[in-house]
This record gives C-alpha cells, structure tokens and sequence, in this order.
C-alpha cells in the first residue's frame, strides 16, 4: 500500500521490540464486545491512485464548473480569477504540511505571513488589528456578536435586514443556547438599506448592531451615523463584509465608526469550493483586543535580538484557559489565510483598486443592459458587484432552473435563501465579476429576456 | 593582461576559518526575508488586467441609455479617498518572498512531525489534484442542485463511509474543524435534552482533556467540572458514577485518551451516563488508533466529531482548515444540524430550512453558512478509497505498532508514566522525570529541533509533569523511526546528564528562542511604518 512504509519484516521485528506477540496484543485493552475482527463489510478494498483518480474524476465532471458557462452567482460566495502563482505558493509543502505553530523557532514562514495577513486586513478593514483567521464569514459573525456581549456585558443583538440569511441563521442558532437575544426582519425590496430604520431599535439594552456593507441584496449605506448612534447608547457597530473586493472602492467599515468589522475573505485567493473551506477576517479596535477569539501573531525578538514572530495573547484561548477562553476556535483556517495575503500582496493597492473598479464596471454594465428589459427591476440605487432584479410576473426560482437547463448560472433567487417568503420570491440577485466578459452579460441578458417572454 | 590559458580554478577546499557573521545575515540557503511592506510599494502590481468594458469607446458603440449614472453618482459618496496601505509586489517578488518564508518553516515533508494528538501524517497528493478538479473547485454552493448532483454525490459517499466506519446511525457533514464539531455535539445533545423537557447544566470532563473540550462546552451554555483519572491514565469509573445525577448533562471522553491509552471501561462509562440520563460526547482526535479495528458505535457513545485533517489525512496547512464532521446515534440524529444531504432513488438533495420542517423538524438549526469543508470531504473520500477498508485497518495497526515500538525503545531511558499498565495505542507518554534539576522538557524539546525534527506535544496532558506526548503516526518508515529515537534517546541522556547547552537550544533553527513574554506584554499584532510607529511613541 503507497502510503505505507512498514513491510511485513519490519513490522514481526518491531512487535518483539514491543514486547507483543501479535498486533491483537496491543489492542488487549479494546473490550471484546467492540473489537471488529475482519474488514467493515460495505466498503471497497484499497486501489490505485489512477483508479481513484478515474472515479472521482467522473464525478467531477457531472457537475457544472462555474469556468465553464457564463456565471452570476454572489450571496456571500464571489467568484474572481485567482494567479496562478497563489495556488502554486499554498503547495509548498512547508505550507501545506505544517502545523499551527506552536515552535516557532521553525515556523518562522507561516508566523510573519499571519502577521502580514493582520497587517492587510486591519488595513482593508479600517480596523486597528486583526487576528489570523477564523473558520469563514459566519462564523466570525457570531463571535463578534459573543465578543460585543463580553465587551458590554449586554445581551441584546440588533441585526440589520441587509445581513445574508445564513449568517443571521447561525447566530440565531448560538443565540439559543446561549442566552443572547437577536432582533432581526425579513429583507424588504426598496432601495434604502435600513440603516435608517435601525437607528431608532438601538437601546439601552443593545450590545450591538450588526450591518453588512454591501448587504445581501447588493445596496450600500454609510454606517456613521449608525455608528454614533450605537456609541450614544454604549453599544457597539459590527460591520460585516462578505465581498471584500468591494473596499478596494468604497471607503472601509473603519473609517465609519464599526468597532469590529468581520467577513469572508473567500473573494481574495481562495475560490468557491462549494462553500469551503473559506476563512473568516476579524478585526476590531485595539482597546477590545483582549477580549478577541482566535489566534494572533505578534512581533518580538529571539535570544539573539533579530526579529521574530509568535503566537501571542494565548491566555484568551482555550488551551490555556479552558472553559474561561473567549472562544473554543483551535484548527482556524490558515492556509486559506495565506492564500489571501499572497493574492492581495500580488495585487498590492493599485491591483486591488483596478479589480474593484473593473468589477463595479462590469455589474454597472450588466444593471444598465437588465435595465433595457421590461418584466423585471431592479431594486438597487446603489451596489458594487451585485444587484437585485425584481421579476415582474414570475417567481426567480424555476428561472434560474430554466436558466441552468440553458447552460447560464444567473444569479440567486432569494426564494432559495428565504424559504417561504412570499415577498422575496420574485428577487434575483446577481453578481458580476471581472470573470464575467461581456458576451457572458449579452448572453445572460438575452436568455432572461427569452425565458421571461416564453412564459 | 593575464590570462589563464590552461583554464586553472580552484578544485579543492583549503581549510581556514571562515567569517561567522555574513554582510547580508544569510547563511547560504537560510535565506533573511523582510517583510512585505519592507519591500512592496503601492503602484507596483503582480497581476494585469483588461480594460474596462465601459469606457467611453465602448458605450458610443452599445445602446446606452444612462439607466443606472444614478448608481455611478450615488457610489461616488462611499468612494474611498485615503490610501489603504496595501504595498504589491510583482509575481517575481510574490514568488521569492513566500519561498523564502516557507523555508523557514518545518513540515511533514521535511521530517517525522511527532506531534501527539495531532495525527501529523503524509497528506497524499493526489488528494491535491482531486480537490483541484474543476467540477469540485469552481463550483458555487448555491448553485441549482441540478448542475451540482457530483458535488452532493460525493458528499453523501464520504458521509456513507464515516458512518460504517464509526457504526453509527448518521453523520452531519458541516461542521468546520475539531472544536466545531465538539460544539455541534454538545449542542445536539442539549436540543435532545431540553426536548424531553430536562434542563440539565453541567458536563464532565476528564482532567486530561483537550483544552477545547471545556471551552466548547462553556460555549455551549454548560457549567464544566473536572473528573480525575485513576492511576493508570484512564477515567475513574467510580468517580464518574459518584458525581452522575439529574444535572450532569452529559461527559466529553477522548478514546483512545490523550495519555494514549484505550478506556477500557468506556462501554461500562457510557452505560452508567446514559443510565444517569446523561449522553456522550467521544472527542474522535484520536481515531487513527482505532480506525477499521473498533467502531465508536459499539462503545455506547451519542456522538463523535472525525477530524478529517487528522485521521484522514487533509493537510494542516499551518492551523487549518480543518473538517470535522459529526456522527450521531440514533437518539441524537433528529436534532443533527443542517443541512446535509439526502438520497431518493438517483437524485440528491440538500435539506436546509425550507424542506426541514417536512423531514428534520428537531433540528438544532444551521451551525455555519453553506454545506461545510467541500475541499476537505474531496481529499478525505480520496484517502479513503486509496486505503479501502483493509487499508485504513492497516493504517490503525500501523500507527499503533510504530507509537509501541517508540515507547519500548526509549522507556528504559525516559519516564513512561503509563508504560507498566500495558501497550499504548497510536501515542506514546513520556514525562520529565530524571531529568537534572533545572532542565526541562522545553530544553529537551528545543534540543530536538537542531537535530532536524518537530518536537513533540508538550506539557499536555496536564495529567502528567513535564509531559512528551509522541505520535509518530503510520506513514513513517522504521528507518525514520529509529533516527528520531537515536536522536531523542542523545538529547534525553543531555537532560540526565545535566547538559547546560540544552537551554541555548535551537542554535541552527532560523531563529533562537523567541521572547513571547515581551510580545504578549506589548503586543505588535500588525505593521506600522517606521516614520509611523515613531510618531506613535
């Protein structure tokens, strides 16, 4: 077997050393009524990597790849052309096959990309510091809206209407068991994000507000105000980014007043892999640092005085703290992490500028030419990448089915993300990337056309 | 002008002392690397792009009737004026920058990686290539289910084989690593608890456990108490049953435990929870030990999360991703997060919030956003049918032999506090006993690195002073394996001895020891450029 080393010799000669007399021997402690004495029935026997390769490639190929026809999905998942040298960089075995680093005398590598992952992120974000990663978007959501609890020692979590359902599904579900109370609606299809309406919920209670920026249906709003306002009432502005090529365009949560800014950073280097893994950005004022989940890399210097990087602030976490850690997060998600400092280091301001403005460039495109057709709207005065289209006379899901059937991934029917929601169930979102060209646009354009007048 | 007509150069080496301190601090191929914001500049980019589609040219040449300027103007109020501070490099640059990091990191590929309870193996690359595969990779998780029936398929096959692997009755797949697999456990098990009306709030757990283990449970909502373990490592049962009772929610038990023993009582322990009215949480950590030759369901456990990036061979890539799914037992799999896939006949579906009510309506709800670790459950399904059922039996004994083989080869020189009560499973515990009065076993450790290897797990568990928990995993050879032990049998017998220059160790690693107080004293956690760092002083 390939990945095997020992041969049968090795393994007679190393039993006399353990002083067994068979492998049975060293499972003497496995109580008879569970011990399994041939194979687990049901399942194949071991083969070749071309076999496997063979069958797993068949699978593969019954699926339909984004690359391969024109394609606007977004909802918190983006799809943008990643170098190829950034998958190639994440291959280095020194990368992949490494552990947390826990030595860091020889882990050096991983150590300074964290910090300068930190580094870019705090940057992107506005924020003061950030840490190295969490699990992805929702995730890192959560513990926000946990961190703002310990911060404030409130209770009250106020969610705006814009923030992508499942995010706001995950933190309802940890509100459950934990005692915290969120607030939150059903989005509404005007133009308006509800900044506005959320200004007035903040209360003595509130520990927080959450807003996502753009939202889930692709509009903007300036969070200041929402964010003095939280401030008059001691409560904190949790800005949530799922798209973070949108801030190398619009002014960052930071600059606003979020006092913990968290997302996907899925966008920068690490691709839609069906959902994941994706990697969760965290950031947040300085002054909250301590009371911050994850890991953190940090500067300092060796016995000899040369810079070096470590693991820091560990007494937050759980293998110091056990039950008292701000969080129970161990394995993050660091290669992904990686990834996303080597796409953005490549890219650098000026790269990340230009992907933003070719991506505003190519939604502003596809909007106008939607805008020519008469059964749907679109909701949207403001968006980045992504809008909302309103089909007039007919429900978005079995569109996008009939799109598929001709060759077009278009777009995300909210009924899907809002099962039930008789309001929403006419709304398309779609999401133009800088990897959809214009033929794509012309050709999705017409099909809507096409399949909206067949009906 | 002298020439060299006979072509003469130097061929042999001449002994003389050479300089120890080089003009650009490199020492050959341990090569210095400041870091990206050292030597990055912000006009300077690695990736090109093509124009813009709606440049003047462009719009003269298209029916244009200015539907959404609107949005153009509106935009311009959220248009980012300062600068963000994002220095490029050019993928020259790119390239070199992270080469010359990554060799200053250790890995698998470089050496045995004994780390305990973190199952370092080879990760085979074909589970790479797999995981690349377009029609996996470039897939969107909202994609109609129609152009995704492979992508479910696959999820449903790996979940097929978690579950005759464990003998248990279902598995949720979403969970994103370890501690969030524990987390999904605990909240199953207290959905099924409150569903029967019994709010119950403390949960057990062992003193040796993984430091998750309480933090997820206190994540949870649960109060945590410690129960001891015996003199031979292992729960003690009477102690458990003394303290089971109407508010004991549950216990947290890792088997194999992280001493590195098998609990031999663990059908006795899961009776007396559940006779209690409690249910079970088994941390799976450890299942390479047993993968193929037990199966969890026959223990009496409620559920297990699998760390894919363990057992089943996902790369660590340097703190993660992780995947860990979870295995439920029949009285747990109606509260099982979602979403998961289901089967009828040939098509797949996902059940998420729509179509739960119909089939799922105990659910505990959804844990994270879309449908988990799709680049994990690719390369775990490709470990999995490259080992086959005979493989991944042959993987546990395997791994076992080899943690055995270590023990016996070094317990005549190292402590092993559990070494008379029996073999271990797939780790081997050593403590700091004998070693002379002020080294310890950081200096041990640290020794180890200049002789080429990742030092084990230390300090942990908590149970044992000093602790060295070795696990040397399947894949290393026995010629591997007796060079780790020559090597930590010298660096043992330094520590015995009273070798002070193991507290210089490492002197050949990139850096010395690092000064960690200093860094949690005065935290650095992000750049500043030098005229900027300054002014903040």
């Amino acid at each position: 077997m390939r990945y095997l080393p020992l041969t049968d010799a090795d393994r007679r000669d190393m039993l006399a050393v353990a002083g067994a007399s068979s492998i049975d021997d060293l499972f003497a402690d496995v109580p008879a009524a569970a011990r399994l004495d041939g194979k687990i029935h049901g399942l194949p026997d071991h083969q070749s990597e071309m076999a496997v390769e063979r069958q797993l490639g068949a699978l593969a190929r019954t699926n339909v790849a984004a690359g391969d026809v024109p394609f606007f999905l977004g909802c918190g998942a983006y799809r943008h052309h990643i170098p190829a040298s950034v998958d190639h960089m994440i291959q280095r075995g020194e990368f992949l096959t490494s552990y947390t680093p826990y030595q860091p005398e020889i882990a050096q590598g991983t150590l300074q990309a964290l910090f300068e992952f930190q580094t870019q992120v705090a940057r992107l974000y506005g924020c003061d510091v950030a840490n190295a990663s969490m699990y992805d978007g929702s995730t890192a959501c959560w513990e926000a809206i946990a961190m703002a609890r310990r911060i404030t020692r409130r209770g009250k979590a106020i969610l705006s209407s814009g923030l992508h359902p499942h995010y706001v599904s995950v933190a309802k579900t940890m509100a459950r068991f934990t005692g915290d109370v969120i607030e939150v609606e059903i989005p509404t299809l005007s133009k308006e994000t509800d900044a506005a309406r959320l200004l007035d919920r903040i209360d003595g209670e509130t520990s927080c507000v959450v807003f996502q920026y753009p939202d889930v249906l692709g509009r903007c709003a300036d969070m200041s105000e929402l964010a003095a306002r939280a401030h008059e009432k001691g409560a904190l502005l949790i800005a949530v980014v799922t798209e973070p090529v949108a801030l190398g365009m619009l002014k960052s949560p930071g600059e606003m007043g979020a006092d913990i800014v968290v997302g996907e950073g899925q966008s920068i280097g690490v691709g839609l892999q069906f959902g994941g893994p994706f990697v969760g950005l965290f950031a947040c004022a300085e002054k909250y640092v301590r009371q911050m989940p994850g890991r953190l890399a940090g500067m300092t210097v060796d016995a000899e005085g040369k810079r070096g990087f470590v693991l820091t602030l560990s007494t937050r976490e759980q293998h110091i703290r056990r039950e008292k850690a701000t969080s129970n997060i161990c394995t993050s998600s660091v290669l992904c992490a990686l990834a996303f400092t080597m796409h953005l280091t490549l890219l650098g301001e000026a790269g990340l500028r230009k992907l933003a403005e070719l991506n505003f460039d190519r939604a502003l495109y596809a909007a106008e030419r939607f805008s020519a057709l008469y059964r749907l709207h679109m909701i949207n005065s403001t968006f980045f990448n992504e809008f909302t289209l309103v089909l007039n006379l007919r429900e978005a899901r079995p569109v996008v089915r009939e799109l598929a059937a001709r060759g077009i991934l278009g777009g995300v029917s909210l009924g899907r993300l809002y099962p039930g929601e008789e309001s929403l169930e006419r709304a398309l979102v779609v999401a133009v990337t800088e990897t959809a060209t214009k033929e794509d646009i012309d050709t999705f354009v017409t099909a809507l056309k096409e399949v909206l007048d067949d009906h | 002008m002298t020439t060299n007509p006979g072509g003469w150069r130097p061929e042999r080496p001449e002994a003389a002392e050479g300089a120890a301190q080089t003009w650009t601090g490199n020492r050959a191929l341990m090569l210095e690397q400041p870091l990206s914001f050292e030597i990055g500049a912000a006009d300077r980019t690695g990736v090109d792009f093509e124009a813009a589609n709606i440049g003047p040219e462009v719009r003269s040449s298209i029916p244009w009737e200015g539907a959404v300027d609107h949005v153009y103007y509106e935009m311009r109020e959220l248009q980012r004026h300062r600068p963000i501070g994002l220095p490029g490099l050019s993928e020259p640059e790119m390239v070199r920058h992270y080469t010359r990091l990554s060799r200053q990191n250790y890995a698998i590929d470089l050496g045995l990686f004994p780390l305990g309870s973190c199952t370092m193996k080879h990760n085979p690359r074909l589970n790479e290539k797999v995981a690349r595969m377009p029609g996996f990779a470039d897939v969107h998780p909202l994609q109609p289910a129609d152009t995704v029936q492979g992508a479910y398929a696959l999820i449903h096959e790996l979940a097929r084989w978690l579950v005759e692997l464990t003998g248990m009755h279902s598995v949720a797949m979403s969970p994103k690593a370890g501690a969030h697999g524990e987390l999904c456990g605990l909240l199953a098990i207290r959905s099924a608890l409150e569903a029967r009306g019994d709010a119950r709030q403390v949960i057990l757990v062992p003193e040796s456990a993984h430091g998750t283990n309480p933090a997820t449970a206190a994540f949870a909502g649960y109060r945590v108490e410690n129960i001891p373990a015996n003199a031979a490592g292992r729960v003690d049962l009477e102690a458990l049953k003394a303290r089971l009772g109407p508010d004991v929610a549950g216990v947290m038990i890792t088997n194999p435990n992280t001493c590195g023993l098998f609990e031999p009582e663990m059908i006795e322990i899961s009776a007396a929870v559940h006779e209690a009215g409690g249910l079970v949480y088994c941390d799976g950590a450890n299942f390479n030990a047993i993968v193929g030759r037990v199966r969890p369901g026959d223990l009496g456990i409620d559920a297990m999360h699998i760390n894919l990036h363990k057992t089943f061979s996902t790369p660590h890539g340097g703190g993660g991703p992780g995947s860990g799914p979870v295995v439920f037992s029949a009285a747990l799999t109606p509260f099982a997060p979602l979403p998961f896939v289901e089967k009828q006949g040939e098509r797949y579906d996902l059940v998420e919030e729509e179509t739960a009510g119909e089939h799922h309506a105990s659910s505990f709800g959804r844990m994270v956003a879309f449908h988990g670790q799709m680049g994990m459950f690719t390369r775990a399904l490709a470990y999995m049918m490259s080992h086959g059922a005979d493989g991944l039996r042959q993987v546990a004994e395997d791994a076992v032999l080899n943690a055995n083989y270590v023990l016996r080869s070094l317990d005549d020189l190292l402590d092993a506090p559990f070494g008379s009560s029996g073999p271990c499973m797939h780790e081997a515990l050593f403590s700091d006993k004998g070693f002379a009065p002020g080294l310890s076993t950081l200096d041990l450790a640290k020794a180890l690195i200049d002789e080429g290897y990742h030092p084990m797990t230390m300090y942990f568990p908590l149970v044992v002073h000093g602790a060295m928990l070795v696990e040397p995993t399947e894949t290393e050879s026995k010629a591997a394996l007796d060079e780790f032990i020559g090597a930590l049998r010298s660096v043992a017998e330094r520590a015995k001895a009273g070798d002070e220059s193991l507290k210089a160790a490492p002197i050949h690693a990139p850096r010395r020891r690092l000064d960690e107080t200093l860094a949690a004293r005065k935290p650095v956690l992000v750049y500043k450029e030098p005229d900027v760092a300054e002014a903040a002083e």
